[in-house]
């Protein structure tokens, strides 16, 4: 750290000091950048269908492996988490969900970081947990 | 770009795009269950099929545009975040956007030539 | 005071009949001395004008169950290292002055005490996000015009100081809309706890937006578009991602996270 005292990137994505918000907050990041780059591998792999079955089934193979279907719930996992998170943020973003404005009491409490918003948080990873393990169930028979 | 379009003009085209694509992602998903089991939804055949339903392949050319738009816009967002400076910020607009727009022709050249049969024996 | 000069009953004087040389008050000194317990205050030390790089130095400091953080680095300052920066002014959360990480999150040294710490090692650095001046003091520089950006005022095209008019008159609950985001001491500690910060130097901040929001919520304001224009900008109000570390070490419970959401319930249509 220089004299401009800036965090960085390390300051930015340690979860730990603040709270769930904070580890939401790090989480939706991660997840958004995960989705995006299975959303471009995803893509580039369906293309494979136009040069025949030959070349879907051999680009398949490389996804139907033991690696490959763990990977697949990972992204699951994401997806769910990303969505959940991303509708609590969009409803608080919209300034839903707080009460009003009061005269702050000591000891101040923050309506920001009320049980509500916590708890869905907590739902969505959650969720996010459940998709994974039924994902998986499909993905190997169980 | 902050003076082509408002910030805020586009983060309601990411919220937009979100909510929608949530939508159409939920079809993608349950169409894989239609075909016995996940296994078989995956065959070379059956995927073909589902290409050449005309509306199936509008909601896949919908989700491609929407999760395409929300994605790089969620890129461009970070990255501006990391790091400041005029040149820096209009490579990251424009990388990001020129990145969207040819994801979204890659992917709609599959949709429009799996859906015509325009696929190798 | 009485008539004949005397104190009231229970305001009197005690009659002091030590010398400070008396053997019975150095006793007393010596016995709350050594009745007290001790931490290691590390502080740490850095001039960006002669170091290449931060140093923590130890110290062992006495405290009581009182004792804050600033006490703890005065008495360093007083009596083992007066070379020691940091910027204090009113000692009771008033002024905001003395904003810094204590124990790795972002506190008012003059807040804190250090039997709420809970530890025995108590380490205080400078605030993050800001610019450094040396030891524990950052410039504010950047925020304070952050925040004169966000046009700190009331608006109006006529004025309580204009001839013939009155003031403006607010009932009650017009004032609890914003009294909560005026209570703001532009301390900075929200500027450091927040995750865009860290990378984002021109980010407007939880303190600039809040205190967009304070004006924006006060029903005499008519510079409502103005402001809001001013932070609908790429580095503006969309650059806040709600992760609520602002409202966390807020020391003035201004919750700065809650005023930046209904602020953008503004600019996304839910508010007029």
């Amino acid at each position: 750290m220089d004299k401009d005292r800036k965090e960085g990137i390390k300051g930015m994505a340690n979860p730990g000091r603040y709270g769930i918000e904070r580890v939401a907050y790090w989480l939706m990041r991660i997840t958004g950048l995960g989705l995006l780059f299975y959303f471009i591998g995803h893509i580039y792999e369906t293309s494979s269908l136009l040069d025949g079955k030959a070349a879907w089934d051999s680009m398949l193979e490389l996804t139907q492996t033991t690696e490959g279907h763990i990977f697949l719930a990972l992204v699951i996992g994401m997806c769910v988490f990303h969505t959940g998170n991303g509708i609590r943020l969009m409803v608080a973003q919209a300034g839903f969900g707080f009460g009003k404005a009061r005269r702050p009491d000591y000891p101040y409490t923050p309506s920001s970081l009320n049980m509500k918003n916590k708890l869905c948080i907590y739902v969505s990873i959650g969720l996010a947990a459940l998709a994974m393990m039924y994902g998986l169930s499909v993905m190997f028979h169980v | 770009m902050s003076n082509i379009i408002r910030e805020s003009h586009i983060m309601k085209i990411h919220y937009l795009t979100a909510l929608v694509a949530v939508g159409f992602v939920i079809i993608h998903i349950m169409i894989r269950f239609t075909h016995g089991s996940f296994a078989n939804s995956l065959e070379f055949e059956s995927v073909i099929a589902n290409y050449k339903s005309i509306p199936y392949a509008i909601v896949l050319e919908a989700m491609l545009i929407l999760i395409s738009v929300h994605g790089f816009n969620g890129l461009r967002i970070i990255l501006l975040e990391l790091k400041q400076g005029n040149a820096y910020e209009n490579a990251v607009t424009y990388g990001c956007l020129a990145a969207m727009i040819a994801l979204i022709a890659y992917g709609s050249r599959t949709i429009i030539m799996a859906s015509m049969g325009m696929v190798e024996a | 005071m009485t008539k004949d000069g005397a104190l009231p009953k229970g305001f009197e004087r005690p009659t002091v009949s030590a010398s400070p040389n008396d053997s019975s008050v150095q006793e007393k000194y010596e016995e709350v001395k050594s009745s007290s317990k001790t931490i290691t205050l590390r502080i740490s030390k850095f001039n960006p004008e002669k170091d290449l790089r931060t140093a923590f130095h130890a110290f062992t400091v006495p405290y009581q169950r009182w004792t804050t953080v600033l006490d703890a680095i005065l008495e360093v300052k007083s009596h083992q290292d007066h070379s020691i920066g940091v910027r204090y002014s009113c000692r009771q959360a008033t002024c905001g002055s003395c904003g810094m990480i204590i124990n790795g999150k972002p506190r008012l040294a003059c807040f804190t005490k250090i039997s709420e710490l809970d530890s025995d090692v108590v380490t205080v650095e400078p605030m993050n996000n800001f610019p450094l001046i040396r030891d524990l003091a950052v410039g504010f520089e950047r925020m304070f015009s952050t925040h004169k950006r966000i046009k700190p005022y009331v608006i109006r095209e006529d004025s309580e100081t204009n001839p013939g008019t009155k003031e403006f008159l607010q009932s009650p609950e017009d004032v609890e809309k914003y009294i909560q985001f005026a209570s703001c001491i532009k301390c900075g500690l929200c500027n450091s706890a927040c995750p865009t910060m860290t990378t984002d130097s021109t980010f407007i901040g939880p303190q600039g937006l809040a205190q967009a929001y304070r004006y924006v919520a006060d029903n005499r304001d008519q510079g409502k578009d103005e402001r809001l224009r001013i932070i609908d900008e790429p580095h503006g109000i969309w650059r806040c991602h709600f992760a609520g570390s602002c409202s966390q070490v807020c020391p003035k419970g201004v919750d700065p996270a809650m005023g930046i959401q209904l602020l953008r319930g503004y600019l996304l249509g839910y508010r007029k």
